[in-house]
């Protein structure tokens, strides 16, 4: 059984919304996040295609101040995407607040609550656009009906504009002074709600400074480590080595001299399989600083049982998998006769394609602080992603009531996928619990780099043919990969087909025959996900074959991508996927897979870019396109030799059609970090193992770009839409590597069938 | 062995014990609980913990306390008394941070680079901010906001 992973759950809600004044216990409860006066919550009670109820029900709280100062909550974990501002922001928009003295609180983790928080997937924008439209917009009309019944006129001559209500006349009244005639008044019903036209939003489609701006430059903002209670200790462990290890004996005398440390704890791992959720066997050394852990647990003399992975090699399973894409595989999906376009084929491709394993390598090592207050209660602080799976497994492994734990939010140093995983949230609860005190669980760059979730390695083989007339005739795909799933279930050795719906079997092109298969792998270390998950290898492979299959063709990249959509129409790969297509969670009715969208988004970068003329010129640029989480993105990738001999990336066009751009500073924003994040990827980062261990202890071994080797300019073209929105957190990363590999090949001759590669 | 330090910090003068090799970083968070200043590494290969000693950048998770001496520490906190640092403004203006973790150490390096170059090339940028790294990959707008700054 796959975990709770963003991709795989359905997610089709349908708006049942209703508007409740909170319940007196929710109330005092928000109360301490702001300074009281009137609070809204609105419930969007959901359900799924088939009416059952799914996880998805936020509530969007609105407080608004007698003294006239209007709080949202911001439910989302904000670890650089800039969604902490943008929700917020859509409200605000809706209800006519004025943006610049609103406030922005963050919600703990609570389903019940808030609905779905997991911050993954590309998907609050998707999720939430309209929800928070329709919570400001309940706030307006409540607000503009408060004011009608004051000043006896009506309603439909009232407005909101910078948290006042307006009347025609010229009369205004600020949202503060209504907040005691709403408390009298009944709530709307959701479908009375008229949403304001687009045209006059403020706000959304704007370039939106992010709320929390200043203080990240200041040096105010709180991440993980930075909460400080009274009597904290600090934690640092010494994890197992290899996954799966198991602690056979330890010796602690040396670490207890360390003048700082107070105690040395053993936390049990799950063994293998390790879960997702779960902390690793290790040893913790609780002290009153952090260098005194870090000292003690330099000190710890500890025995492991190195147990089943001791003998693991990620380079000789890496060949294995290749070996094993020569074979028939499991079929993933099927049109047509690939085998007898094969036979009848005038010209056959064939390549492979290695990638390694990835770490997220955020820069804030994971960090979570934990106050175990006895009697069952547990105080959570942690950069979590996902606060409700953190609450979850805390309640798990103290053996305590959900509701009992409380999990605080901070801003995260960074999430990329790591910080969905509670184990580290775990480990500080049953180490405060341990110590009968607050406690911080420290992460070191070391302990990232061994112990991460990580994106898995893959190997692919592509089998392409064209008939007689150099058309394209035949696609077959063969990949493997050890699966996020066999994590938690050592029975999982194929990718599953949620994985597989990433950039392989949605493969969108008119090719007549194709077959996609899959081959089994095993997990010898924690697989987890990272931005844009198995789109990263898969665009690599399918993007950098069909580069090639243009030129067999005697054809450019651009026109070859362009003509083999064929006809713009919605592809529901009907009858040809064997298992489920995910569509990354929504229903292929509401979120088509539409080859117009793609293709426009192709014209445009090409346009953008300058292509044809570029390429009649010689200039080494590479091009690919790819949807993934629902948006869609076509990239341009410019390649020169520097005068020292080192490779320079000049320059990179997007076009990027996400339907309504929200925040178009963040969007931008995402994709000039996409594509830095994406060039780590594909030049500088690998993760290996031998005897079961990760090689690689910091950031010189596992090296991510740095500020002289970067993309320059980065050119990021919005396409006017009014499509429902989507995400852009991961999208831009998977078209910028096979871009980046194909305009290598310009510059040096050479095809890269291997990640990361060196220039 | 725990000693007694004197340290200038942001100008002001504290007192605190701490083992000679106790990294000035743990010094500052732990032991002082200011929390500007980031972990990334703790060996001096990703920046976020960059300070200034007499103005100039080190890494504070990589300099024991005990090497420190009468040099002034100035943290993000005591770049500006407004964060209104010509520096912080243009990082303001730019958007720059997205995560914003690594922002500290940026922006202390930065403004070692300004003091020692008022107004540094693009190139001169890069390879004086080579050190830090930033994972979000907002390396374009922080060179677009050192040139900003070392404009005004």
């Amino acid at each position: 059984m796959l975990p709770k992973l963003p991709f795989f759950k359905t997610k089709e809600p349908k708006n049942q919304s209703k508007v409740f004044i909170p319940s007196r216990r929710e109330f005092l409860k928000i109360s301490s996040l702001v300074t009281g006066g009137f609070v809204m919550g609105i419930n969007f009670q959901c359900a799924g295609p088939k009416g059952e109820v799914i996880t998805f029900a936020p509530n969007v709280y609105i407080n608004i101040s007698s003294d006239n100062v209007i709080t949202l909550i911001a439910h989302r974990s904000e670890m650089g995407t800039g969604i902490r501002t943008t929700l917020p922001m859509i409200v605000a928009d809706e209800m006519g607040a004025e943006w610049s003295k609103v406030k922005i609180a963050q919600a703990e983790g609570d389903e019940e609550k808030y609905g779905d928080q997991n911050t993954d997937g590309s998907y609050s924008i998707r999720m939430f656009y309209e929800p928070m439209r329709l919570a400001g917009g309940t706030a307006r009309q409540m607000l503009q009906a408060a004011a009608a019944a004051k000043w006896g006129v009506d309603v439909s001559e009232c407005s909101t504009e910078n948290s006042q209500v307006l009347h025609s006349s010229g009369k205004k009244i600020k949202f503060g002074d209504l907040v005691a005639d709403m408390g009298k008044m009944e709530i709307p019903k959701p479908e009375s709600i008229t949403l304001k036209e687009f045209s006059s939003y403020k706000l959304i489609g704007k370039d939106v400074m992010i709320y929390d701006a200043k203080d990240m430059s200041t040096g105010k903002a709180i991440y993980g480590a930075d909460v400080d209670l009274p009597n904290m200790q600090i934690a640092v462990i010494r994890r197992s080595p290899v996954v799966g290890a198991k602690v056979i004996s330890f010796n602690d005398e040396k670490a207890m001299a360390i003048p700082g440390v107070n105690r040395v704890v053993k936390i049990e791992g799950a063994g293998n399989p390790p879960g997702l959720d779960k902390p690793l066997e290790g040893v913790a050394v609780i002290a009153d600083n952090t260098w005194a852990a870090m000292k003690g647990r330099d000190a710890l003399e500890i025995e492991w049982d190195l147990g089943e992975n001791q003998t693991y090699s990620s380079s000789k399973q890496l060949e294995e998998m290749l070996k094993s894409t020569t074979g028939d595989g499991k079929l993933r999906r099927e049109r047509g006769d690939f085998k007898a376009a094969q036979r009848n084929a005038g010209k056959r491709i064939e390549r492979t394609y290695l990638a390694p394993f990835y770490a997220h390598a955020t820069i804030e090592p994971p960090a979570a602080i934990a106050h175990y207050q006895g009697d069952g209660i547990c105080e959570i602080w942690a950069p979590t992603q996902h606060p409700q799976w953190a609450r979850q497994a805390v309640a798990d492994a103290l053996n305590i009531d959900l509701y009992n734990v409380t999990v605080n939010v901070t801003l995260l140093g960074g999430g990329f996928g790591r910080k969905s995983k509670p184990d580290f949230v775990v480990e500080a609860a049953l180490l405060s619990k341990a110590a009968k005190s607050p406690v911080r669980v420290q992460w070191t760059r070391e302990d990232d780099l061994h112990h991460d979730f990580l994106h898995a390695q893959s190997a692919q083989r592509i089998k392409a043919t064209l008939d007689k007339n150099g058309n394209l005739s035949g696609w077959n795909h063969h990949t493997v990969f050890p699966a996020i799933g066999a994590t938690a279930s050592a029975t999982e050795l194929h990718p599953s087909d949620g994985e597989l719906g990433l950039g392989c079997i949605d493969f969108p092109f008119d090719v007549p025959n194709i077959r996609i298969e899959s081959h089994e792998s095993k997990a010898h270390t924690r697989i987890g996900w990272l931005r844009s998950v198995s789109n990263i290898h898969h665009s690599f492979a399918t993007n950098c074959m069909l580069d090639e299959l243009a030129e067999a063709k005697g054809e450019d990249p651009v026109d070859f991508l362009s003509g083999l959509l064929g006809e713009d129409k919605n592809l529901n790969f009907e009858g040809e996927i064997k298992g489920q297509f995910g569509n990354y969670g929504e229903s292929i009715e509401k979120f088509p897979l539409n080859t117009g969208r793609l293709k426009r988004v192709i014209e445009i970068v090409a346009k953008e870019a300058n292509w044809k003329n570029a390429v009649a010129e010689g200039k080494a640029m590479g091009f690919a396109a790819h949807k993934s989480f629902l948006t869609y993105v076509a990239c341009i990738v410019r390649v020169e030799k520097g005068a020292d001999g080192k490779l320079l990336i000049p320059e990179v066009f997007y076009a990027v059609d996400c339907g309504i751009g929200v925040n178009t500073d963040r969007i931008r924003s995402q994709f000039e970090g996409g594509a830095q994040f994406a060039t780590s990827l594909a030049m500088t980062s690998a993760i290996t193992l031998e005897n079961g261990k990760v090689q690689q202890n910091n950031f010189d071994g596992y090296e991510i770009i740095r500020m002289p080797q970067s993309p320059k300019k980065i050119h990021v073209h919005i396409v006017e839409s009014m499509e429902k929105p989507t995400g852009v957190g991961e999208p831009p990363v998977p078209p910028y590597i096979a871009a980046l590999c194909n305009a290598m090949y310009k510059l040096t001759g050479e095809r890269i069938y291997q990640l990361p590669f060196k220039a | 062995m725990d000693n007694k330090y004197t340290l200038t910090i942001n100008g002001k003068k504290q007192e605190v014990t701490a083992p000679e090799d106790m990294p000035l970083l743990w010094v500052i968070r732990d032991l002082l609980s200011m929390k500007g200043t980031k972990f990334g590494c703790g060996q001096a290969l990703c920046g976020a913990c960059t300070v200034h000693l007499d103005d100039k950048a080190v890494r504070s998770c990589s300099m024991p306390i005990s090497a420190v001496g009468n040099k002034k520490i100035t943290t993000i906190e005591g770049l500006s008394k407004e964060g209104d640092h010509p520096l912080q403004k243009a990082w303001v203006e730019h958007v720059v941070p997205q995560c914003g973790y690594c922002q500290s150490g940026q922006i202390m390096q930065a403004a070692a680079l300004l003091k020692e170059n008022r107004t540094p090339s693009g190139s001169e940028i890069e390879a004086a901010m080579a050190g830090n790294l930033c994972r979000c990959g907002t390396y374009n707008r922080i060179k677009e906001a050192i040139l900003t700054a070392s404009k005004s």
